[in-house]
């Protein structure tokens, strides 16, 4: 397929190799998009700049070419916390609480809507 | 719960999406970084052909138009990049091994650009064959790749509507020009459909590939589907399909088509395309002639820093 260029009979797959020397450029941001106004900012992508500025002019250009946004944020990708994967679970243990939701409970339907 | 590959598969078959902070099989991984990879360089080395003639456009209009589509493919780039990064790679690393020849990206990119039709023949055949593959890649298991085919797809539309434009322009026009765009169609039909890849007897990772939903039709099957859409515009043009064994099959439902010539193929994969060393050595260049660039985007950084401290 496209993409997906095949290993020629004879050749190696291409390695993924670190590069010795090779530069280690610009911080990473994190861009968020607000599409209309209404909506919250959306995360869209990342992009690599020396500062908050150009990635802010990176971004606009990258992801909004047609409009697609009215407000841009970018953030600096080391600011993000976020749990471990491990975490997960408590997620899981959340969902069993289903007496949380609006739709475990009988109401006649004489009563109508509610 | 299972093994963490039992957990992993259950949420592929489960038509759900892995993100990048879950557990994934290595082999997973390195298809995907590999295939991303490739797929991104395609896309940054698709620049050339069609920057080619961005100084030579027969109009204003359209001289926009070819500028407009070139941005769009360096977009793609940084998208996929972008999407390369949530697997641990690094972006400059990628790029390293594009120039030093250790990476592929697309074939396609490796022919000429010989005259203004084939800015129609790529937008139609080759951004069509793109669509049809990305397509597919929408519903890709690996979240941040699907996601970022979602928007290159929106955008590749704009890429076929306005080559298929330029040819209805040309057939309509001189005969010169009708001549022209026929000549675009021989060159460009069988590097199109190569870009599918080799049949599917013959495809080494496809079945992988396929379990694990990074990709979900095979070569062979997205490459009728190609022709079976396509036949049909060329005939709206006029112009006619360089494959004498092209036709319809009533009883498939299909068009039978002929046999690539696959000794092209493994060639210009194996790097002795038309084109192969010179669009690595353009692109290791306008990299090395922007430093200057970059090195003054990180000065002015540090600078602006440096006073606001």
């Amino acid at each position: 397929m496209t993409y997906d260029v095949p290993v020629a009979p004879g050749e190696k797959a291409e390695l993924e190799e670190a590069i010795e020397g090779a530069i280690d450029g610009w911080p990473m941001w994190e861009v968020f998009v607000r599409a209309r106004r209404g909506i919250s900012h959306v995360h869209i992508g990342s992009l690599h700049a020396p500062d908050a500025r150009t990635a802010l002019e990176n971004a606009r250009d990258v992801y909004t070419r047609r409009g697609e946004g009215v407000s841009v944020w970018v953030v600096p990708s080391s600011e993000i916390s976020a749990f471990e994967p491990e975490a997960a679970a408590e997620y899981v243990e959340a969902n069993e609480k289903v007496y949380r939701l609006a739709t475990t409970y009988d109401i006649p339907d004489e009563v109508g809507q509610m | 719960m299972g093994t963490s590959e039992e957990r992993f598969q259950a949420i592929v078959d489960a038509e759900s999406k892995i993100e990048p902070t879950d557990w994934m099989p290595e082999g997973y991984r390195k298809t995907l970084v590999r295939q991303i990879a490739q797929h991104a360089h395609s896309e940054i080395i698709g620049m050339q052909p069609e920057g080619n003639w961005i100084g030579r456009a027969p109009t204003l209009h359209r001289k926009a138009i070819l500028m407009a589509k070139v941005q769009d493919e360096a977009g793609h780039g940084l998208y996929l990049y972008s999407a390369a990064e949530t697997l641990g790679v690094k972006r400059d690393d990628l790029q390293e091994l594009l120039h030093q020849g250790k990476h592929k990206y697309s074939s396609i990119f490796n022919y000429p650009t010989l005259s203004w039709a084939d800015m129609g023949a790529i937008g139609w055949l080759v951004d069509g064959a793109a669509i049809t593959n990305q397509v597919m890649l929408t519903r890709c298991s690996y979240g941040p790749y699907a996601r970022a085919m979602v928007r290159i797809c929106k955008e590749e539309s704009f890429h076929q509507r306005q080559g298929y434009e330029i040819l209805i322009r040309l057939s309509n026009g001189t005969p010169e020009q009708k001549a022209m765009a026929q000549d675009a169609l021989d060159r460009w039909w069988w590097p199109s459909l190569m870009m599918f890849g080799p049949n599917d007897s013959d495809s080494t990772h496809s079945e992988q590939s396929i379990l694990w939903k990074i990709k979900r039709v095979s070569n062979d099957d997205l490459r009728q589907q190609f022709v079976d859409m396509t036949v049909p515009q060329a005939g709206f043009l006029g112009l006619e399909i360089p494959d004498p064994e092209l036709r319809w099959n009533e009883e498939r439902g299909h068009y039978d088509f002929g046999e690539i010539d696959w000794g092209e193929f493994w060639r210009v994969v194996r790097g002795d395309g038309p084109m192969n060393r010179e669009r690595i050595e353009h692109k290791t260049r306008a990299w090395e002639e922007g430093a200057w660039v970059r090195e003054a985007a990180t000065a002015h950084a540090a600078k602006r820093a440096r006073r606001a401290a």
